[in-house]
């Protein structure tokens, strides 16, 4: 056999590994395609129809034109109204509420005699990031409550204020549904590719086929190669299809190079490849492959940036991230598709990724030669 | 011999040779103890929603007093490090080769404005690929600026006070610390992994290795053959677990406000139900490539991005919130935020714990269902 020819045999069993059984084959295309749809809808950090009780001890006309500017924005969805300051810690306690808007008795007197005027917002911070979001929002509505009463000359500003003037580039209308959209099909395809190629040596192992085809006339390159395109083929076409999808589904922009796009997945899913092999080369069994492609992607995705700021982290696990290549794919993606990058820009991001390609593959293919021996 | 003596010395049997596959085996006990203490330490020193330090440019095109006095002050705020930048051109630069996060620009006739009593106006420009994070930076610059105006105003400088002004408090969690909030949910996290992935493959590895043909023919019943599976690998997620709360509660004081032995209990409802639901997997697949991947799509992934682990779940869809009700981390982290941080609430421990049970008996019944003594596939 002719060197092309065996290399060609090798990967067409690789392949119907996986394609020959119906229940492998369905795996590896629908339930990324269904993660996708269904999380780019979860993973959301705006916040609609926040559940709100109302505990107004003023009942005034002009309380109540404050109230009616909460129920009318779609950020929040009043569920309650109080009458007792007892009820405040119930409706809290029991998340019937998660947040409680408190309007003092003295409300509208203060306003008509230019006396300061508080309102007290009481808001459940066990999930802490909602609750500052919140408060935000109700600050931006306050804000405007002000603004409209000093247009209409119910209450007496001393003077003019600072105003200030919010833009926000690459993403003017801070949906937060791009910034997590355009990164999700890496992480997608990084499990998929995880699972298939981590789990494929440890699988001839368990079976022990894998020392037949180490004394099949192969080199480990040839092995190596047809152990990886498999993994490199379906994550692409994940990868590409998630792309797709973001643009043409959800509406995220697509305002870089498409070269560019396809340079850093391949870079990407050719790393991730070799790191998979190299978990499957180190692995007995397909349940050990299974919780070393764990041990490798929860921290990779923590340290990535995809849910939290890289930004946010400590200067010395900052620098670690350097070292973890999913970190290098979602700045890249959200570089291409947000802020306009081509190759050139996102160069920074590319190199690190052909790096780790160059070397996790080789070791990989290193490696479980040796472990047989 | 009695029948219970029999089932006993039957139980005895099959749990220590499940114990020892994996003790075996050490790559069950890093899942258990190291990876753990390895997400604990990320998430309770490194992961951080709370943005400190935001690099920030500052342009002033105008040099009087009151320009220099509130760049002063974003200056000596722990939230924003700020760089002269000579132009808003320079600034922009910054902002693309993301060397900053935002732009505070001050106009020429800022103090001219300021003196003449007329509104004058801060331009802040932020990097939006972040929405969230943006949405803070924001929030944290109109604070300087309402900071400012107070003083002024206190100095009798007729800088206009907000007639309504928004005192808040956040319960539970004074500080809005986003580390209270994220270490809780991680442990839900990783009793899905223990619970779920291990024991997804453990009847399918039985049956791909051909082990599961020399069970057949022992009198292990049903049930036996279930318990045996479930208990060691119920174990080692609780010793995950327990390990995991004794760091959270010691090591990065996380507030415990609930009683512990609520916690366990719950826990171990939860626990019951993962372990079913990688069992029922396990046992309809026989397959140990196909049950990773189903347990890594139903079990793993919902746990995170359908639980309200990380992103508020109240605000998708109506298709998405439907969904997330059969995950049963769902409901196990509201259990445990609630216990963390608000203390023993019942009336949201209990319809969430009662959830967890119908999940557990259904997932686990279906498991003993699907455990079938015969060759042939079911």
């Amino acid at each position: 056999m002719t060197v092309p020819r065996r290399i060609i045999a090798l990967i067409r069993k690789e392949f119907a590994l996986i394609l020959k059984d119906p229940k492998s084959r369905v795996v590896v295309i629908v339930p990324p395609l269904i993660q996708f749809f269904v999380f780019g809808y979860a993973a959301t950090y705006d916040l609609k129809n926040v559940r709100y009780a109302v505990l107004d001890e003023d009942r005034s006309a002009i309380s109540g034109r404050l109230l009616a500017r909460l129920d009318g924005s779609e950020s929040f969805a009043r569920v309650g109204t109080l009458t007792a300051g007892h009820q405040v810690a119930e409706v809290l306690d029991g998340r019937q509420a998660r947040l409680v808007v408190h309007i003092g008795s003295g409300f509208s007197r203060d306003l008509h005699n230019g006396a300061p005027v508080a309102v007290q917002v009481l808001v459940d911070g066990r999930n802490s990031n909602s609750a500052l979001l919140a408060l935000g929002y109700i600050g931006t509505i306050v804000e405007q409550f002000n603004r409209q009463l000093a247009a209409e000359g119910l209450v007496a500003l001393s003077g003019p204020g600072v105003a200030l003037v919010e833009r926000a580039w690459f993403n003017p209308n801070l949906q937060s549904r791009w910034y997590i959209v355009s990164a999700l099909g890496g992480i997608i395809s990084m499990v998929v590719v995880m699972i298939l190629t981590s789990l494929s040596v440890a699988r001839e192992r368990e079976f022990g086929t894998f020392d037949q085809l180490l004394v099949a006339p192969f080199t480990p390159a040839e092995i190596l190669i047809g152990k990886s395109l498999p993994g490199i083929c379906f994550g692409l076409i994940d990868a590409l299809l998630f792309s797709l999808g973001a643009v043409f589904w959800y509406g995220v922009p697509f305002r870089g190079s498409p070269a560019a796009l396809l340079l850093v997945l391949i870079g990407f899913v050719v790393t991730i490849v070799g790191v998979g092999l190299l978990v499957s080369s180190m692995a007995k069994t397909m349940q050990q492959a299974l919780m070393g492609a764990f041990v490798f992607m929860m921290p990779a995705v923590i340290l990535s940036g995809f849910t939290t700021p890289i930004e946010n982290m400590p200067g010395w696990l900052q620098a670690g991230t350097l070292l973890n290549p999913v970190r290098y794919i979602i700045t890249a993606l959200r570089l291409i598709f947000l802020q306009g990058a081509d190759t050139a820009a996102v160069w920074p991001q590319l190199w690190p990724l052909l790096v780790m390609a160059a070397v996790t593959l080789p070791v990989a293919g290193r490696l479980f030669r040796h472990r047989s021996q | 011999m009695t029948r219970q003596s029999l089932f006993r010395m039957r139980m005895a049997g099959l749990l220590r040779k499940e114990l020892r596959q994996i003790l075996r085996d050490p790559s069950s006990i890093a899942l258990a103890v190291v990876l753990p203490l390895v997400m604990l330490f990320l998430f309770g020193y490194g992961v951080s929603l709370d943005a400190e330090h935001v690099p920030l440019a500052m342009v002033l095109q105008d040099r009087a007093a009151p320009a220099r006095e509130l760049a002063a002050r974003f200056e000596g705020s722990r939230y924003f490090d700020v760089r002269h930048a000579a132009s808003l051109s320079e600034a922009r630069r910054w902002l693309d080769q993301r060397k900053v996060e935002g732009i505070v620009c001050l106009q020429s006739d800022f103090a001219a404005h300021i003196q003449r009593q007329q509104a004058a106006s801060v331009q802040v420009i932020v990097n939006g690929v972040d929405a969230n994070r943006a949405r803070l930076i924001q929030a944290y610059a109109r604070g300087v600026l309402q900071q400012w105006g107070a003083l002024r105003h206190a100095r009798g400088e007729a800088a206009a006070v907000p007639a309504v002004t928004v005192v808040q408090r956040v319960w539970f969690n004074e500080g809005a610390v986003s580390r209270n909030f994220l270490v809780p949910g991680l442990i839900a996290l990783i009793m899905t992994l223990i619970g779920t992935l291990l024991t997804a493959l453990v009847v399918a590895r039985e049956w791909e290795r051909g082990t599961m043909e020399a069970i057949l023919v022992t009198p292990l019943r049903r049930i036996d053959l279930l318990l045996g599976k479930l208990l060691p690998y119920f174990f080692l997620g609780m010793a995950g677990m327990g390990l995991s709360v004794a760091l959270a509660v010691t090591l990065f004081q996380v507030p415990l406000r609930g009683s512990l032995s609520v916690l366990f209990v719950l826990s171990a409802l939860f626990m019951l139900a993962a372990l079913g639901l990688g069992l029922m997997i396990s046992a309809a697949v026989r397959v140990q490539f196909v049950a990773a991947q189903i347990s890594i799509v139903t079990g793993f992934l919902p746990a995170v991005f359908l639980s309200g682990l990380l992103f508020d779940l109240e605000s998708t869809p109506l298709p998405i919130q439907i969904v997330s009700h059969v995950v049963p981390a769902r409901y196990f982290v509201t259990i445990i935020h609630t216990l963390f941080m608000a203390g023993n609430v019942w009336s949201v421990l209990l319809p969430n714990a009662l959830a967890l049970l119908v999940m557990a008996v259904l997932f686990i019944a279906l498991a003993y269902r699907n455990i079938t003594k015969r060759l042939e596939a079911p």
